[in-house]
């Protein structure tokens, strides 16, 4: 038995933006289980004398001069391909705020 | 049979003139007729290859047609990363080493089935089905470049392209008996690859021949101004190492032996002898324990994956995110 609940596991849906149905929810929460633990393990490694590795290409700040790059357009037409909702050149997006 | 041949060979034949290109596209897709349906390879099958390689014949892959893992976008050309969720999206863009290639005069012969996401190293979790392993059809063939390594290996194509997070090239190469080059970090372009993890995620090809996985690489790398983390250094001709002796040249080995794969330790004591024997000087070097570095990758890419999904919305393309499958 899992000790995650199910609420825990619609709390992380909602904030993943993912519907989960009541089935889902049990597989979720032992599977969200398996990977705290996963993670957990590595409270016993000791870090302190370790530097930490945040990146491993030697790069820095990669800039661009701000022009129009017309290789790296899409048209109107193009852009608005695969959308499932259009109107006039817009996309059609889901409503978010509930009152006029 | 065509088919059958590697990309050196085919490269040679045609510029002797001794085939057309029209044979080895025939050829091809004659290969992938007969066996997609068993092993489920290619979710996508790009009819119009000939047309287009007879355009790029001139130059230096002649025309020749490639299967592509679908994570690569393939401008004109359905792309689904294997998930419901891209199921009908046709990306109107070529991701850079596609459009690399094409440039060099390959042409796409289709595209091929991987772990949906390339989240996997079976090609289980895709929603369009298992690819079988052509050596052996009650075996899977590794993943996520499952698909790939199994086109290459059922020579139902020359040569592929897959990508690696964290083994997808070389695990489903090992399976399926083909040769899978993970180049490093930065050599390719990840631009217009579907996202897993952005701090690892490497293109690469997968071939009949180490030779063939050199030339194929040598038109896909390359520094990108569309892709920030790739180097920026000159590609060399990686076809020129090929045939040189390795002597001098010092090779390091980690987990030598694994709590519970002690069945690997003759196989990987078979190598180094064989590494030794050229020449080469081999060495131990420590890493860290299996058991964390797992946990590392885990926190690393799930972090990383769950924000490079979070584009999906189902909104400007794709279906909306009910569409995700269990895995993801």
């Amino acid at each position: 038995m899992s000790t995650i609940t199910p609420a825990q596991v619609q709390h992380i849906a909602n904030l993943a933006s993912i519907p989960v149905s009541d089935e889902e929810k049990k597989d979720l929460a032992q599977a969200f289980e398996e990977t705290l633990a996963v993670v957990q393990n590595l409270q016993s490694v000791d870090t302190s004398h370790v530097e930490p590795t945040h990146q491993v290409t030697g790069l820095e700040n990669i800039l661009r001069e701000d022009v129009v790059d017309t290789d790296h357009m899409l048209t109107q037409e193009q852009a608005l391909a695969n959308a499932k909702q259009t109107h006039e050149g817009f996309v059609v997006v889901p409503r978010i705020i509930d009152q006029d | 049979m065509l088919a059958k041949k590697t990309l050196t060979q085919v490269l040679d034949l045609l510029e002797k003139k001794e085939i057309t290109l029209e044979e080895l596209h025939k050829d091809l897709h004659a290969a992938v007729a007969e066996k997609n349906e068993t092993l489920n390879v290619y979710l996508t099958v790009n009819t119009a290859s000939a047309e287009e390689a007879a355009q790029r014949s001139e130059a230096a892959l002649r025309g020749i047609p490639i299967a592509v893992k679908d994570n690569y976008c393939t401008k004109g050309i359905r792309t689904t990363a294997s998930s419901t969720v891209l199921d009908t999206f046709v990306p109107p863009y070529d991701s850079t080493v596609i459009a690399n290639l094409k440039k060099a005069g390959a042409s796409i012969l289709g595209k091929t089935n991987l772990d949906a996401w390339a989240h996997g190293s079976s090609t289980e979790t895709s929603q369009y089905g298992r690819t079988l392993n052509p050596r052996n059809t009650n075996h899977l063939p590794g993943g996520s470049s499952g698909g790939s390594a199994a086109a290459v290996a059922a020579d139902m194509a020359i040569a592929a392209l897959g990508t690696e997070t964290a083994g997808s090239i070389r695990q489903p190469a090992a399976w399926c008996g083909i040769v899978g080059l993970k180049p490093t970090y930065g050599r390719c372009s990840r631009y217009g690859v579907v996202a897993m993890a952005s701090s690892t995620d490497s293109p690469g090809p997968m071939t009949k021949t180490v030779e063939d996985a050199a030339l194929l690489l040598n038109h896909m790398a390359g520094h990108d101004k569309y892709d920030g983390t790739t180097a920026d250094v000159s590609v060399p001709d990686f076809t020129q190492a090929i045939g040189k002796s390795i002597k001098g040249l010092k090779i390091g080995y980690v987990y030598h032996s694994i709590e519970g794969l002690e069945e690997s330790n003759a196989h990987l004591a078979k190598e180094l002898e064989v590494f030794k024997k050229l020449g080469a000087t081999v060495e131990k070097v420590e890493a860290m324990d299996p058991h964390y570095a797992i946990s590392v990758y885990t926190v690393v890419q799930r972090g990383e994956v769950s924000s490079n999904l979070g584009r999906y919305d189902g909104i400007r393309y794709g279906n909306d995110r009910s569409f995700f499958g269990a895995e993801a």
